[in-house]
């Protein structure tokens, strides 16, 4: 009955996303828009680039996340949905789960796969390219839980977008400090194993606090 | 021997900033019948469903399902409860069935082969396919009214379902009622009209208006 609920939920959210195309395509967009502005602003020197580049990437998929944290819950508590959720017999920290998860594989999981080519686009070395992607791969997901809480806390304030930005990015700097220095450790050829350890606690840590926070915030916003 | 009672409500009080909605307000929903709620706009009618719901808490007085209080959120009052709020909480990208099923799922009931049934008891076959976008507000409302059924729950609680519906969803709803009381199932509900109901099911709580 649980697991019925979780893949309910997971199933509902990939076809929501999937039917509102354009909806899924902004935060990509913003990613590559924001990451291909720089060359044209700084420099299309490849050396001066290829320093700036991780904090680049990282800094553009912080944003293009936030960019897309809204529709976690807004839909939900606008028309209903929320108080669906909240009287599932399932446990509401779960269903949680499953609506982080569908919104990490259809933002995170596109950031993550056109990374390269922004690395591409950056001049970022070629050898930094599997700790670009192993770094995206562990604080992605760290995005969404973390923006699930904020979201969750946010969603009955109206025009609570600014106030998400506020109480989100700060709890965002951590991943962004790891990820963009294992990314620039592995391009100068150093290791980067320390780093990652570190995104891969903050996952863990996430992953284990925020879909509860989430749910009580869900709560107390319901209400 | 007394009717065991599903959910009791004991000297629930309720504030909105200034004004109190209600206090020393007590129920109790009983197997096979109905409680109408009734009162003026603003006199609290869904706040009160909300926390006999446990989707909110109140500031005063305590819930009980079967003798044990609860608070808002038990496990114990998700399983018992059949909620179709003011907002219909369907999808509009999705299909009819598609939301049906979907909600079928989240209360974690069977969604298989119980969509079409649910869609023909509220007269929505023919609108199975359609995006709940482009259903009128009856029709989404008797969407929304179609997952009772399946959900097996033993107590709805149901604010406002008459609104917006035609004659024939009117009677079909109050079909619907009358067969969940037979049942054994408890209804609690707001309504503005006279609700459609025998009368020997039927008790009537009023609300006043806020002080």
């Amino acid at each position: 009955m649980t697991g019925r609920a979780f893949l309910g939920v997971l199933r509902r959210d990939l076809l929501l996303a999937v039917r509102g195309r354009a909806e899924l395509a902004l935060p990509l967009l913003f990613y590559l828009l924001v990451a291909t502005l720089v060359p044209l602003a700084v420099s299309p020197d490849a050396a001066t680039l290829a320093g700036l580049a991780p904090g680049i990437i990282w800094v553009a998929a912080l944003l293009a996340t936030l960019l897309s944290l809204d529709r976690l819950f807004r839909s939900d508590f606008e028309d209903g949905s929320l108080d669906l959720l909240l009287l599932s017999p399932a446990p509401l920290p779960l269903l949680v789960c499953a609506k982080v998860l569908a919104h990490w594989l259809v933002t995170g999981l596109p950031l993550l796969l056109v990374s390269p080519l922004l690395a591409l686009v950056l001049a970022l070395p070629g050898r930094a390219l599997g700790t670009l992607a192993a770094s995206l791969a562990l604080g992605t997901p760290v995005l969404s839980l973390l923006g699930a809480v904020g979201v969750a806390l946010t969603v009955g304030v109206r025009r609570g977008g600014g106030l998400l930005a506020l109480l989100v990015l700060p709890l965002y700097v951590p991943v962004l400090v790891f990820g963009a220095n294992a990314v620039s450790a592995a391009g100068d050829g150093l290791p980067v194993t320390g780093q990652l350890y570190m995104l891969g606690a903050f996952l863990a840590l996430a992953a284990s606090l925020a879909p509860l926070a989430a749910a009580g915030a869900l709560r107390i916003t319901a209400s | 021997m007394t009717t065991p009672v599903l959910l009791e409500a004991r000297a629930l009080a309720m504030w909105r900033g200034e004004r109190r909605l209600f206090h020393d307000l007590s129920l109790a929903a009983v197997p096979g019948r109905a409680l109408h709620v009734r009162g003026p706009n603003g006199c609290g009618k869904t706040t009160l469903l909300r926390i006999l719901c446990g989707l909110l808490d109140p500031e005063d007085g305590a819930l009980l399902v079967s003798g044990q209080p609860v608070r808002g959120g038990d496990p114990r009052l998700r399983a018992l409860v059949g909620y179709v709020g003011h907002a219909d909480g369907l999808k509009h990208e999705l299909a009819a069935a598609e939301n049906l099923r979907f909600a079928a799922a989240l209360a974690g009931a069977d969604p298989g082969p119980d969509t079409h049934a649910a869609l023909a008891r509220m007269g929505l076959v023919a609108v199975a396919a359609l995006e709940a976008r482009q259903l009128s507000a009856g029709q989404r409302r008797r969407l929304a009214l179609a997952r009772l059924p399946g959900a097996d729950r033993r107590l709805w609680i149901l604010d406002e379902p008459f609104t917006a519906l035609d004659t024939d969803g009117i009677a079909l709803l109050a079909g619907l009622l009358e067969e969940a009381l037979a049942r054994g199932v408890a209804v609690i509900f707001t309504s503005h009209q006279a609700a459609p109901l025998a009368v020997e099911r039927l008790d009537t709580l009023d609300l006043v208006a806020a002080a």
